[in-house]
């Protein structure tokens, strides 16, 4: 018979941080349901090569370093960021995209900074942030919503365009990219942005069939399922509502000045939120803790410079999305943000000036 | 509004943070308290609060009565402690105390007589009769320490004698489980109650408020009968959260005022006191029964029978379990105080202190016991709870780093130890611990550092002190080297005093010879054992090795003779230094004079033991010394011969006084001795023949 | 005349610098050595002489003067750690010379043995012995700072060095050291 000796608090909430994981992994469904109804198989794809190739690089990785492989390589984190990844890259990019990024997100810039709790960027998005440079062409490949192509894009012809560049019948990535009516397709962003560079008013720009009835078929449906995803990870308490809200609402601000300065290039603030991946950087990416800013007051800034930052990008930058890039910039400047926003402790006077 | 006008209207503050553990009252809190037999022994450790123990005021073997002081009010920060029943003190000893560190500490053992004999006691029905001070020296007196947990001692805190705005009775019992002071306030309101108003009398506050959360309904009922009639008092029942009850918490909550960092609730004019330490209070004052009791919740699911007890300070914890139904499982998880700030028990013949509200044995499940700990993942979560509003995951990192300087730049000394971070961490991040070793480490560091810092100036002073002595010796050699030189010039009287002291010198070996003789003599009349002589014999040639190891030191060392002249000075100008140095830490001064009059008082007490056989060493020694110059060997036996005569004559001497009408038994225990003796001089021989050899080597070298 | 241009610009250039650095060497005048100092502030002060320096702060003016930071025993690897830090160079281990154990220690005379010499009183750096001639002398536990230096004058070796032991007061909150009884 021992004694147990151990540290108080002797009782504990009994959550976990793959509890945690698992649960925010559970909550990116509704968002990659859309993705499916509307684009296929191809993120599904991509997420499933990319969870392959986080595992095997956590394990590597993990075992050089001489860590707990078992605790640490099912704690959940790495499958996010698979999965993240999987959902941000083009759906029938080439198989070694997403290995290639994922890869480089769990070797680079999580492990190498010294592993779960220590990547001062987040891995998903600094990943796809280098394939998006590197690989521009690959990254670009994005298609349009199923019922506006050409062909039938079933499991095996996207598996096979992944892996090979061509569909069973031989067709390329190219030609399946070809809208019906013969023109070649893009995101609703990158087809506004391309619009507003030709001249072309908003108004006339979304004439275009991608934009569908609103603010782009099968995107305003990805964006809802990530919305509802994040909602109840919120309820769920995983998440602290203030960074999306925070993001948000400074999106909204933004494109609703700019809207109000220059109705005929600037899009609607809706179609800013139900675009690109908006509500995934809202709900999955930014309120990432890792990378983010710690005290609530340094979320709400946080957040609110990630908005600007987006909708700066989106119509200034070069490149027609623009989360990956400002949540990075964000995460560069969050240890600033937080050596700023600390709270005043109990008993301490707030310094006076 | 004012505060007060809030605090009548049951609108109070909010505090940072806090958590809502489940509360486990249920456990407990539907059954009275119960009282217990009494133990087959009591174990009180002398020191049960913060501060200095007291002093002794019994022996072992003692025989006490109930409620009868045992250690002295010996200094003001020192509680003394009561028999909490009538019966023998077995042993006073080393004991493993209620300590988290699980160590030993001074303990009195109380064997109970099963009387439980009462001391003589006079009640005082109206406490008003006597003056506020005798109020405070009776609370002294009867040993009462915060009961809350922290232990500080009550007579100080309400000693302090600035306007007392609030004073706050805290009966919150925030932590899960513990229902200590929801039963007695149910059961003993009055009492409690009578606290307060000793209280209110000694302190003249302008407000009493009590706090208690809302998942007490029937304290809160019984505390507001209790009180209606008493306008001052005020019943504040607040949200349950933990940790309301921690001291800054409270003071939050129900007043919106804020404790500065680093001072006390008293520098705000607020005092706060734990209804239990009330009750206490008016126990010792109007009863005069001394702190000899109090509530322990014994709780948690592997106890068949979890009840509140009234424990007698004392009782070891494994009896409190055994009457309460304790399964045992293999690995025994036992925790004084509550599931968040309490600590594991290495040790079940703990016993219950002042300050045990509770002794929680959890079941598996209750409690989970492994360390799942991994890499924090900055959520945030902590800083959320944090009621000092601290950024825990921060401090973990710099605790981690060992960066203390950060540390004390993030406020680490605010922390609470509350454990609400380590609580809701998902990482599983046993943070208080971390902050605790930090806490520890840098007291420690800062402890050194005046160490150091008191060391430095000593030997700046030594320094200073020796050049001194220095310039000094020149100029007494200076002044000696002149006074030969005027000496010289009046030859006649310097020759004759030269030859007189050679005369002295030339008497006193005679007188010596004689006084041997004398002894030989002696010795002839006397029956004497054998191995005396042996014995002697090998005394006198340790004397003799250690002599010549003294000479080749002697030697070696350049001042030569001067050595005990300058150690003597050395010796003097010491003990005024230390005078000095004493002067100016008041707080050591006591105890260090007292510790110096112990060692001088067992020197002496050794020397008068060793009267016969001790005296003679710095005899030998002088003897030998004075005829270093002469290297004739002859002589240096004849020495030894007649320092081994006096030797023999004094034992001679003792033996005739005390073993000669002996028997036989006594002469051979005798023997033993002698053997014993003999022993450690043939060690002592041995030693300092291997220093004169070391000696001898360095030398050569 | 451009040659006398750049020669006056230059000219008056120099003597700008050079009033400025007059001033900021008056201005910023640094007292003694600071460093010497600073680094005589990390030392323990037990004066124990080990780093073979008479003291603490003759070792610490050495250090200031290029001798090497590894040789304060007592202080151990905290404190090379931390001489390094202010002095920007590489941390390096506790000289080979020095044994490893620096645990804090105390003096403490064996008093049956004590002879009264006054040996170890006049090596003790801080005068933490107290005693007369041919009397018994003791530690004040409080002012000894373990350098050991009284051991080894002593001829009788009454003398050993204890560690300090661990109270309720000194604990460190290690839970792993806790003394767990085995039962059964």
């Amino acid at each position: 018979m021992a004694f147990w000796i151990a540290s108080s608090p002797h009782n504990h909430i009994q959550s976990e941080t793959s509890a945690l994981m698992r649960l925010v992994i559970y909550a990116t469904l509704p968002g990659i349901f859309a993705q499916w109804y509307f684009f296929g198989w191809g993120n599904i794809i991509h997420i499933a090569l990319a969870s392959c190739t986080v595992l095997f690089a956590e394990f590597s990785v993990l075992s050089l370093r001489h860590k707990k492989i078992s605790s640490e390589l099912f704690d959940g984190s790495a499958i996010l960021t698979a999965v993240l990844l999987g959902i941000s890259i083009p759906a029938l990019a080439p198989w070694w995209i997403s290995v290639f990024g994922a890869l480089f997100a769990i070797v680079i810039v999580k492990q190498l900074y010294g592993g779960l709790g220590h990547n001062p960027f987040n891995p998903a998005m600094a990943a796809y942030v280098m394939l998006l440079i590197s690989f521009p062409v690959q990254m670009t490949l994005w298609q349009p919503p199923l019922n506006l192509m050409s062909f039938d894009l079933n499991f095996q012809n996207t598996l096979s365009t992944i892996f090979t560049g061509y569909t069973i019948d031989g067709f390329s990535t190219e030609q399946l990219r070809v809208h019906v009516d013969g023109f070649t397709m893009a995101t609703p962003l990158d087809t506004l942005k391309t619009d507003l560079t030709l001249g072309l008013t908003t108004s006339e720009s979304f004439k275009s069939p991608i934009f569908g009835q609103h603010f782009g078929i099968g995107w305003e449906w990805v964006n809802i399922g990530f919305l509802l995803g994040g909602i109840f990870l919120i309820i769920k308490k995983a998440i602290d509502w203030v960074t999306p809200v925070s993001f948000l609402i400074s999106l909204f601000f933004c494109s609703l000045l700019a809207f109000f300065i220059s109705p005929d290039s600037s899009a609607s603030t809706m179609f800013h939120w139900f675009s690109g991946a908006t509500m995934l950087g809202a709900f999955f990416i930014l309120t990432d803790p890792v990378s983010g800013a710690t005290s609530t007051k340094g979320r709400i800034i946080f957040a609110a410079l990630a908005g600007l930052l987006v909708y700066l990008i989106r119509k200034f930058g070069g490149y027609p999305d623009a989360i990956a890039f400002a949540v990075l910039l964000c995460n560069m400047s969050a240890p600033l943000i937080d050596q700023y926003t600390r709270p005043r402790a109990y008993g301490h006077q707030s310094e006076k000036k | 509004m004012s505060i007060i006008e809030r605090i009548k209207k049951g609108h109070f503050w909010k505090f940072h943070g806090g958590i809502h553990p489940p509360e486990q009252k249920f456990l407990t809190n539907d059954k009275p308290i119960r009282t217990l037999d009494l133990p087959d022994e009591l174990i009180l450790p002398l020191q049960q609060h913060i501060g200095q123990r007291g002093e002794l005021l019994v022996k072992e073997g003692d025989k006490v009565l109930k409620g009868q002081q045992l250690t002295l009010l010996s200094s003001p920060m020192s509680v003394p402690i009561h028999a909490p029943t009538s019966g023998i003190i077995k042993a006073i000893k080393s004991s493993t105390i209620a300590h988290p560190s699980g160590l030993s500490d001074l303990c009195l053992f109380i064997t109970p007589d099963n009387v439980d004999k009462w001391q003589e006691r006079q009640s005082c029905e109206d406490f008003y009769q006597k003056s506020p001070q005798e109020i405070i020296n009776k609370i002294a007196n009867a040993g009462i320490a915060g009961m809350g947990g922290a232990g500080f001692p009550t007579h100080i805190k309400i000693s302090s004698k600035p306007s007392i705005n609030y004073l706050i009775i805290n009966a919150a019992e925030c932590e899960p489980y513990i229902t200590a002071d929801d039963l007695l306030i149910r059961e003993q309101s009055t009492t409690a109650i009578d606290g307060i108003k000793i209280l209110d009398y000694v302190l003249q506050p302008e407000h009493i408020l009590i706090g208690i959360e809302d998942n007490k309904p029937d304290a809160i009922k019984a505390l507001k009968k209790a009180t209606k009639d008493i306008k001052k008092i005020t019943v504040c029942v607040l949200p349950t959260k933990y940790p309301t009850g921690g001291e800054k918490q409270l003071i939050t909550a129900l007043t919106g005022l804020e404790v500065p960092s680093g001072q006390l609730p008293i520098n705000l004019g607020i005092i706060m006191q734990n209804i239990a330490t009330c009750f206490a209070i008016a126990d010792a004052v109007i009863n005069d029964t001394p702190l000899i009791r109090r509530v322990v919740t014994v709780t948690g699911q592997a106890l068949a029978k979890p009840q509140n007890v009234w424990a007698l300070l004392g009782t070891p914890v494994n009896y409190l379990l055994e009457q309460c139904g304790y399964q045992a499982t293999k690995d025994k998880n036992l925790i004084m105080g509550g599931p968040m700030m309490g600590f594991n028990l290495a040790n079940d013949q703990v016993p219950i202190i002042k300050t045990t509200n509770c002794i929680l044995a959890p079941s598996k499940q209750e409690v989970s016991s492994e360390n799942n700990e991994v890499d924090c993942i900055r959520c945030g979560q902590c800083a959320d709870v944090c009621p000092s509003q601290l950024l825990p995951q921060e401090l973990q990192w710099s605790a981690k780093a060992k960066d203390h300087v950060q540390l004390q730049k993030l406020n680490l000394f605010d922390c609470i130890d509350c454990g609400a971070c380590a609580y809701v961490c998902p990482s599983q991040i046993p943070l208080v611990q971390y902050y605790r070793i930090a806490k520890a480490e840098i007291r420690q560091q800062q402890m050194l550092d005046v160490q150091a810092e008191k060391a430095k100036i000593r030997f700046e002073a030594r320094k200073k002190r020796l050049e001194q002595e220095k310039i000094a010796r020149e100029a007494k050699h200076k002044k000696a080297a002149e006074a030969r030189k005027a000496s010289m010039n009046k030859k006649n009287e310097g020759g004759s005093s030269a030859t007189s002291a050679v005369a002295a010198a030339l008497a006193r070996v005679k007188a010596k010879k004689a006084s041997a003789q004398a002894a030989k003599n002696n010795e002839n009349s006397i029956t004497e054992q054998p191995t005396q002589d042996i014995d002697t014999k090998s005394k006198v040639a340790g004397a003799i090795s250690r002599a010549k190891a003294k000479k080749m030191a002697l030697n070696k060392e350049a001042k030569e003779n001067n050595t005990v002249v300058e150690a003597k000075v050395v010796n003097t100008a010491k003990s005024n230094k230390t005078d000095k140095d004493k002067d100016k830490d008041n707080d050591n001064d006591n105890d260090k004079k007292a510790r110096i009059a112990a060692a001088v008082a067992k020197a002496k007490q050794k020397s008068a033991q060793r009267a016969s056989s001790i005296e003679q060493k710095p005899e030998i020694q002088s003897v030998v010394e004075e005829n270093t110059s002469s290297r004739d060997e002859n002589k240096k036996a004849k020495i030894s011969a007649a320092v081994a005569k006096a030797k023999e004559k004094a034992k001679a001497k003792k033996l005739a006084t005390a073993e000669i009408k002996d028997s036989q038994t006594s002469a051979d225990s005798e023997i033993n001795r002698q053997e014993k003796k003999k022993i450690a001089i043939a060690k002592a021989i041995a030693k300092a023949k291997a220093k004169a050899k070391k000696q001898q080597k360095e030398e050569t070298k | 005349m451009t040659t006398l241009i750049a020669i006056v610009v230059l000219g008056i250039m120099a003597s700008l610098f050079g009033a400025l650095l007059g001033f900021a060497s008056i201005k910023y005048k640094v007292e003694g050595d600071p460093l010497a100092e600073q680094i005589d502030n990390l030392l323990p002060q037990t004066q124990c002489g080990q780093c073979g320096y008479p003291g603490c702060k003759p070792y610490a003016n050495a250090v200031a003067n290029g001798e090497a930071i590894n040789k304060c025993a007592p202080g151990g690897d905290d404190t090379i750690k931390k001489i390094a830090d202010l002095m920007g160079v590489e941390v390096q281990p506790l000289d080979e010379n020095h044994d490893q154990d620096n645990s804090p220690k105390v003096a403490f005379i064996i008093e049956e043995d004590c002879i009264g010499c006054t040996k170890c009183i006049q090596a003790c750096p801080v005068d933490a012995i107290l005693g007369a001639a041919k009397q018994m002398h003791t530690i004040i536990i409080d002012e000894c700072t373990g350098c050991d230096l009284c051991v080894a004058p002593c001829p009788v070796d009454c003398i050993e060095m204890r560690p300090i032991v661990q109270t309720t007061q000194n604990w460190q909150w290690d839970l792993n050291t806790i003394p767990v009884t085995q039962l059964d």
